[in-house]
């Protein structure tokens, strides 16, 4: 097969579903004939005709507002939100209709419905284009949250949220698009909601998500050559649900953990993880939990994004902070 | 209709306006803005382009493009659809006066617009309301008593939108133009929208509910905007009842609000929302035209809000009685049962038989409320997901664990 970036992935999974399945419908804005401002819907408007994927009004409340409606009647509408913060106008949507219809109709209403949301900074966006909001969509209940860090996963996870049953918030690490591996497509790899072992080390956990699992990897490199530490790098993959066993596994075994996001910390996803640690490891830990994210402040403009953002200096900064036994 | 024939033809005034050169006489006809609140603020009067077919006293008149043959059968029927509906309403506030429901959302004064609307619609069409529908409701088979459950507290909506095409009440101003707008998508993607010949029969539409402060939402601009790039088979049905809780409608507008439609490139028409037939009418026009393929259209129901905004309202504090007393006199339920004694399309042991009717219903209303049994603990756990969240599963399995605590007790509640 060969090198395969996220970007193909996604729209390789994209195109499959697709093909797979009559009711599934691509749109969003620039989707047609574009393909989309990543690229990630080329050629499926050209493939399957204007009317399975197409171009939308520009307004984000309306992709999702009309999404609901189309599944109401039956379809699978996978939505794409341009960037992450102009996905903001479609809260409403999202949090009051697309994540409580289940629920308000007791069980009558399904909704299978796919948001995709292009997150994170890293690629010198001006304003609006580079937050991570993945904690206003974990916070609301009915909503299944996740993230791939990989091309395989993309493909995989993309594939499978397509298929489920509830309103899926998929979040695309917009800087890894670019990032190619060895796969096979199509790829199967784990299940959506299990959290994955990237790198097995046995001294401290790395936690990340999305596009930090890259960065986190790098750490744990940069541990092992300049600090002689073993780290074992977990991918969470799902964020609503948190696969807390695999991720309680791991802390067991190593005692420490870091999680690593690119999220302001404060309120971050990372406290749920904490949260989660302390709860069910705090017998097994040798140090607080530690977070490394982006600082509390809004996010800076495209020249100062390199220090706002975690990077290998302050996940070692991090890992070196927690109470080593030489150091007591 | 043709859709040109929307077009509002020109007034002499403009007409003159538009043959001269532009400059300050050219605009002179135009009306200033205090002439257009002016006018918004004559709320008992719809103005010239009001679709009436049965004036305030109960007598039939024509309409040179929105006439309509019904039977005495189908009159008769709508007098009774407003009747119970009403009557179930005024239950209602009953209930929240006696402390059995939490609130109510009075519907008294709209009984003609959303019974007209309701019975335009097919089974196969789909409704999507805001929270004051109790007389779609009605007309969608959504018996009053499935209401209840909202306002008592018990659940967010017992009724099926799949069987009854009714959706759920929409709390949230507006956003339910989108779903719908949506959903009349969806219908156009799978072909039942403008088959002819035998499959005619099947074609279908969507209708959304919503009120004149709805209309300054973004929602419903884009909900417009999308159903008319899609052509989307969508009536957008506005019950402009002159009050957003305390805000009048110059409050939300400077043009009349069915004057809107014309910059999304599709009818918009007034109808007098207190006048069942003409509801009806303009409501079955503009559903078969969405049916046909050349919807959306926008109605605007021109009627007035009773009662206050909800049982936690005091209407008393923004609004004149004088208001309510020139809207008394046009009436819905009243115009017809004139319309209907004198045309001797009812008599009195019919009009009789309804108010029977009605008392029973408010009986059976009443009976149901004050027996509905308090909902079990466990159900909010429910239906969060289609599969049940880990998390979801262990806080349902922990929380029920504690209530089983107090199991012994005498009174067996949380303390």
């Amino acid at each position: 097969m060969g090198q395969v970036t996220m970007a193909q992935a996604l729209n390789t999974a994209l195109r499959d579903s697709l093909r797979a399945d009559p009711n599934v419908l691509v749109f969003g804005e620039d989707v047609g004939a574009l393909g989309g401002v990543f690229r990630i819907t080329e050629g499926l408007a050209a493939e399957f005709g204007e009317q399975r994927c197409f171009d939308s009004p520009l307004a984000e409340a309306g992709i999702v507002g009309t999404a609901v409606g189309m599944a109401m009647y039956g379809f699978r509408p996978v939505v794409e939100m341009q960037f992450d913060a102009f996905a903001y106008p479609a809260f409403e949507q999202i949090t009051s209709h697309a994540a409580k219809l289940r629920n308000r109709t007791r069980g009558a209403v399904e909704l299978p419905m796919v948001i995709r949301i292009p997150y994170g900074g890293g690629i010198g966006g001006v304003e609006h284009h580079s937050d991570s909001s993945e904690a206003y969509y974990t916070h609301t209940p009915g909503l299944t949250v996740v993230s791939p860090a990989t091309p395989a996963d993309a493909y995989s996870m993309l594939q499978e949220a397509i298929t489920a049953a509830d309103p899926v918030v998929f979040l695309e690490p917009k800087r890894r698009y670019w990032t190619k591996a060895e796969v096979e497509l199509p790829a199967a790899t784990e299940p959506m909601h299990r959290a994955v072992i990237r790198r097995a080390g046995t001294d401290v956990t790395l936690l990340a998500y999305g596009p930090m699992v890259a960065t986190a990897m790098e750490a744990a490199e940069a541990a092992r050559t300049e600090e002689g530490r073993d780290v074992e790098v977990v991918d969470l993959r799902s964020l609503s649900p948190l696969d807390e066993d695999t991720v309680c596994a791991s802390v067991r075994k190593t005692g420490r953990a870091v999680i690593v996001h690119e999220a302001p910390v404060f309120g971050g996803y990372g406290a749920e993880v904490a949260a989660t640690i302390n709860r069910r490891c705090f017998h097994y830990l040798e140090a607080p939990v530690a977070r490394v994210g982006g600082f509390d402040i809004p996010y800076p403009s495209p020249k100062l994004e390199e220090h706002h953002l975690p990077h290998t200096g302050r996940i070692l900064d991090a890992i070196a902070e927690l109470q080593w036994e030489e150091d007591r | 209709m043709s859709p040109e024939h929307w077009t509002r033809p020109s007034r002499p005034d403009e007409q003159t306006r538009n043959g001269t050169a532009s400059g300050p006489a050219a605009t002179s006809a135009v009306p200033t803005r205090e002439q257009v609140i002016a006018g918004l603020r004559a709320t008992s009067e719809g103005g010239a382009d009001l679709v009436q077919l049965l004036t305030p006293e109960g007598q039939r008149v024509s309409h040179p493009d929105f006439d309509i043959e019904v039977t005495d059968e189908q009159l008769r029927g709508m007098y009774r659809d407003m009747v119970l509906v009403r009557r179930a309403d005024r239950e209602g506030n009953a209930l929240q006066r006696q402390g059995q429901l939490g609130i109510w959302v009075p519907l008294l004064g709209q009984e003609a617009a959303q019974i007209g609307a309701g019975r335009a619609m097919r089974p196969q069409d789909m409704a999507f309301p805001s929270y004051r529908e109790h007389g779609v409701a009605w007309c969608r088979g959504v018996d009053p008593t499935e209401l209840l459950g909202i306002f008592r507290g018990t659940d967010h909506g017992s009724w099926d939108p799949n069987t009854t095409g009714m959706g759920l009440y929409t709390i949230v101003i507006g956003n339910q133009c989108l779903n719908a707008a949506g959903y009349a998508m969806g219908q156009r993607f799978e072909g039942r929208v403008g088959n002819t010949g035998g499959d005619s029969a099947d074609n279908e539409a969507t209708m959304t509910f919503f009120g004149d402060g709805a209309t300054s939402q973004g929602d419903v601009h884009e909900g417009m905007v999308w159903a008319a790039v899609y052509d989307a088979p969508v009536v957008f049905f506005c019950q402009n009842n002159q009050w957003a809780i305390s805000e009048p409608t110059e409050r939300q507008t400077r043009v009349p609000l069915y004057e809107r439609a014309r910059g999304y490139g599709f009818p918009g028409i007034r109808v007098d929302g207190n006048d069942v037939l003409a509801s009806l009418a303009v409501t079955r026009w503009a559903l078969d035209e969405c049916r046909h393929g050349n919807g959306p259209v926008l109605i605007e129901a021109f009627t007035y809000r009773m009662d206050a905004h909800t049982t936690s309202d005091d209407a008393s504090r923004y609004r004149l009685d004088d208001d309510l007393e020139a809207w008394k006199l046009k009436d819905p339920i009243e115009r017809l049962r004139v319309h209907l004694v004198r045309e001797q399309i009812a008599d009195q042991e019919f009009l009789d038989s309804v108010d029977a009717e009605a008392d029973e219903l408010a009986q059976r209303f009443r009976d149901f409320c004050v027996n509905m049994p308090e909902p079990p603990p466990e159900r909010m756990f429910s239906e969060v997901y289609a599969e049940e969240s880990p998390v979801v599963a262990a806080q349902r399995q922990d929380y029920l664990q504690y209530l089983d605590g107090f199991a012994d007790s005498a009174a067996g509640g949380v303390h």
